[in-house]
């Protein structure tokens, strides 16, 4: 690998639902001096691609992956392209990128899409999943939220949101949507596009840092709606071992209804925390932080679930940490 | 495997991550390592002993998940446990079944 070249290069997975501005913001992105170096991948599900002219950077780190939907039918495709961008680099025949944005197509569902990376074994050892950022429209973000499940995945899976033509929304439809937003994922970032000092660096940067980590109070979300977040948090410590069964369990009978997983544990043993982070069946490599972002050292787990039961979650969870204390303890 | 096509041999485990920075993982030294794969064993089969399942360590490389009568499944790590345990048993195993969870609350396992 180049010098300049990045250990794990992050790959960001730009999404959204169909016309929310994906495009629009990743040329934003692009214009960017700071992000230079940035090699993209663009998937558009119609047969003959636009996207990567719009984005108005035409080099060989752009690439176009056409005729198909990401997450299902071209997902080869992804890997066999950021194989072979890296395999260029290596050459030294592209520019020394450090970073990858893909743009997915707007119904792609992220999920496949991040574990193509996590799976492939030659992808895994040179890239790493960066942060995910989905634009909502503000015109017609909430009724697509309410008629789409591919715009809730995307919204639920986001690590960042980026609000988009707030400009052509009034404010009460934008209360609105925030709120909806709020109930699927409510620790996510939301930034506007229209702000002007949008920090174009600091939406691409690699995501799941502390400070991100924001267990908000999350309100209820009305009777009837299926998709719901909620913050589970755990007083007393918990076992990593009896955790990874428990997670593993949950995700292997309710892995598609679990839309994110995200939190920070308080280790039985472990001085500092370990942060967690996954989507639907996929959960990224713990990763031991530095630090308490704050006083609060109790556990805290994000969950957004489509129709699962909040309190027979807790009570699993507290259920399966128990099975870690040894017998003689227990007695 | 693949969390998606079930192809083999294409994923790292998170709870079995390799050692690298940032990343917390109970596989940093061989001593460790060994602790924690016996102390799953030990977990693993407090949870699996109502499905009449058992779990034991196989040359510190794999896992051996058998059933009462002898029928038995070589797992590489936690990520295949759960779907080679309703394969075996033919039963769902679902940590939010509430009989489930009543029976751990009791201590009933």
């Amino acid at each position: 690998m180049t010098e300049a070249s990045p250990r794990f290069t992050p790959v960001t997975l730009l999404t959204g639902f169909l016309g929310s501005g994906k495009t629009t913001l990743l040329r934003r992105l692009l214009s960017d001096p700071a992000l230079s170096r940035t090699a993209v991948l663009i998937n558009e599900f119609g047969e003959v691609g636009l996207d990567h002219h719009l984005v108005e950077r035409i080099d060989e780190t752009v690439v176009l992956l056409r005729s198909g939907c990401l997450c299902c039918t071209v997902r080869g495709e992804l890997a066999r392209a950021i194989r072979d961008l890296h395999s260029r680099r290596e050459r030294g025949s592209v520019p020394a990128f450090e970073r990858v944005v893909v743009e997915s197509s707007g119904l792609a569902d992220p999920f496949p899409i991040l574990s193509t990376l996590k799976a492939d074994p030659v992808l895994r050892h040179h890239f790493r999943a960066g942060a995910v950022i989905t634009t909502v429209d503000a015109v017609n973000g909430f009724s697509q939220l309410g008629f789409h499940p591919e715009s809730i995945r995307q919204a639920a899976a986001a690590d960042r949101l980026v609000l988009t033509k707030t400009d052509l929304a009034d404010d009460g439809a934008i209360t609105l949507l925030l709120a909806q937003i709020r109930r699927i994922n409510p620790d996510a970032p939301v930034i506007r596009a229209s702000e002007t000092d949008f920090d174009a660096g600091a939406l691409l940067n690699p995501g799941r840092t502390v400070s991100d980590f924001q267990a908000r109070p999350i309100e209820d979300a009305p009777h009837g709606q299926r998709i719901r977040s909620f913050v589970l948090t755990v007083d007393e410590p918990i076992d990593w071992t009896a955790f990874g069964i428990w997670l593993t369990m949950l995700l292997n009978r309710h892995g598609d209804k679990v839309l994110r997983v995200k939190g920070i544990l308080n280790l039985s043993g472990e001085a500092t925390p370990v942060a967690i982070h996954g989507v639907q069946r996929l959960v990224h490599n713990p990763v031991h932080m530095n630090g308490w972002p704050d006083s609060d050292h109790r556990s805290r787990i994000v969950f957004i679930v489509d129709g699962l039961d909040q309190d027979l979650i807790r009570r699993s969870l507290a259920a399966f940490n128990g099975l870690g204390t040894p017998a003689a303890e227990r007695a | 495997m693949c969390s998606l096509c079930g192809v083999l041999g294409g994923d790292e485990h998170w709870a079995d991550a390799v050692p690298r920075p940032g990343v917390f993982t109970r596989n940093a030294s061989p001593i460790e390592r060994r602790r924690e794969r016996a102390n799953r064993v030990r977990v693993a089969n407090r949870a699996l002993a109502r499905f009449g399942l058992s779990l034991s360590d196989w040359q510190g490389t794999s896992f051996l998940l058998s059933t009462r009568t002898g029928k038995t499944e070589i797992i590489p790590d936690l990520g295949h446990l759960w779907p080679a345990a309703e394969q075996l048993t033919g039963r769902i195993c679902d940590p939010l079944a509430p009989d489930m969870i009543d029976r751990l609350e009791r201590g009933d396992d």
